[in-house]
């Protein structure tokens, strides 16, 4: 498990594009914002806390079909599926090395980006912390509709249609947090249930991930 | 004798072929005579005006996008444990009736909302959560579309649709958590303590009624659709290997 997780981390730093293009995207994303809504400060501190975890939750969107795609075209998911390990623990790590190399990043440079965003005081912590407890979840639920769709030949935009609804829950409770932070509010119960999402997606989405997997390698 | 009898196709298409006109003509008697009474032999409301009747269109479409999914959920896991073909094939062809009655649920429910809360939408809980089931009908009905084996996409919306159902259900509340609403409580609850008047009421029942058999009616004519389409296929595909 941990040597698929090494080579799935190492294919996608060496491979190049999947590493930085998610945390481009989210910086492009953080800049265009204020020419649409204006630079005024007051305003982009508001919607902060919002923008920056739809900018993280498309960012995370966009690396999803890579996650199965390569390895399902070159027949490595064939040999994964008869591999000692159970399927369930393949797609785990799977997306396991989906959050290293996207989710992790996004939550490092989130806070600087904030800055941009004219983010205020404590929303930088509740920031850090609602991104790296719900960004987890975002991968597994990806994980998720990527095995839906690896076997159809244009799945990308099927993919964003499947996963963008399961996003929904993780994206109110994460930016209610950081939204809550920001005002000086208390944040305990949108950050729990943001931690009960991740936990239960993480503990039981893979057996819905490896069962499609099987369906399409049928 | 036992319900596992309908999953042969041969005798769910000879069941459904006696039942359809039957349910046929109770949906339409249902659905005429209810909201005919709804419409023109019930009075108006001392706030909402005449606005009111649209509630015997409105609610009954709510509730039928909500059952379809239950439904759906119901023929996905007979699928899962049974692998019924028939089953499958309910659950393909309630999908697009559940999209349907889902927009018809926010559009005159959208009518209604100009007049009395001055705007077509607001992020209202209720109408979000609608909104996203629509998304998931949406999803749900374009991976469908999408797979060619007919096996492999009965089995991966299988899927879809139960993990889909817990997030649709955890939407709701994340929704009702994320911002609190206009739209009015339950009110036809068997406990509540404030329901709608009777006169309302009975002729909403009878919509109700309506709404549950027309459903019952397109979903037996969409699942016969299907199977024959599918018998086709196993026709054409045999005189091409003749």
């Amino acid at each position: 498990m941990i040597a698929l997780l090494l080579r799935d981390l190492r294919l996608a730093i060496r491979a190049g594009g999947g590493f930085g293009l998610g945390l481009a995207f989210f910086l492009i994303v953080t800049v265009l914002v204020p020419f649409g809504v204006g630079p005024e400060g007051g305003t982009l501190a508001k919607i902060a806390p919002g923008i920056l975890w739809v900018g993280a939750l498309l960012a995370c969107l966009l690396s999803l079909d890579r996650i199965f795609a390569l390895d399902f075209e070159d027949g490595s998911l064939d040999l994964l599926a008869t591999a000692p390990i159970p399927l369930e623990a393949v797609v785990t790590m799977k997306a396991a090395a989906h959050w290293l190399t996207t989710g992790l990043p996004l939550v490092v440079a989130a806070p600087v980006f904030g800055v941009l965003l004219n983010l205020q005081g404590e929303g930088f912590f509740w920031l850090t912390v609602s991104l790296a407890l719900g960004t987890p979840a975002l991968s597994v639920i990806g994980t998720f509709g990527a095995a839906l769709t690896v076997g159809l030949k244009r799945g990308g935009l099927l993919l964003s249609l499947l996963v963008l609804p399961l996003y929904v829950p993780t994206l109110i409770f994460g930016a209610e947090t950081v939204r809550r932070g920001t005002e000086g509010m208390e944040t305990g119960a949108p950050l729990m249930l943001l931690a009960g999402i991740t936990a239960a997606s993480v503990a039981l989405l893979p057996f819905a991930s490896a069962a499609a997997i099987r369906v399409n390698l049928r | 004798m036992s319900i596992w009898e309908y999953a042969n196709p041969k005798k769910f298409m000879q069941t459904s072929a006696w039942a359809l006109p039957w349910v046929t003509g109770l949906a339409v008697v249902a659905l005429v005579g209810g909201l005919i009474w709804g419409f023109f032999f019930t009075p108006d409301d001392y706030k909402q005006g005449s606005t009111v009747k649209i509630i015997y269109i409105h609610v009954p479409s709510a509730m039928m996008a909500i059952n379809a999914w239950v439904m759906m959920l119901v023929a996905s896991l007979i699928w899962i444990i049974r692998r019924h073909h028939v089953s499958a094939l309910a659950a393909k062809a309630a999908a697009p009736i559940g999209m349907t009655m889902t927009l018809i649920a926010l559009f005159t429910g959208a009518i209604w909302g100009q007049p009395m809360w001055g705007t077509w939408w607001a992020w209202d809980p209720r109408l979000t959560s609608f909104l996203i089931l629509f998304l998931f009908y949406l999803g749900y009905i374009a991976l469908w579309e999408a797979i060619d084996d007919p096996d492999t996409a009965a089995d991966l919306t299988s899927v879809l649709c139960l993990v889909g159902s817990v997030f649709a259900l955890l939407s709701r509340y994340a929704v009702n958590f994320w911002n609190q609403g206009l739209h009015q409580e339950a009110s036809l609850s068997m406990d509540a303590e404030e329901n709608v008047a009777d006169v309302f009421w009975y002729p909403l029942l009878v919509c109700i009624a309506g709404f549950v058999l027309l459903f019952v009616t397109l979903v037996l004519i969409r699942t016969r659709t299907e199977i024959r389409s599918r018998r086709l296929k196993a026709l054409e595909a045999r005189e091409r290997m003749a």
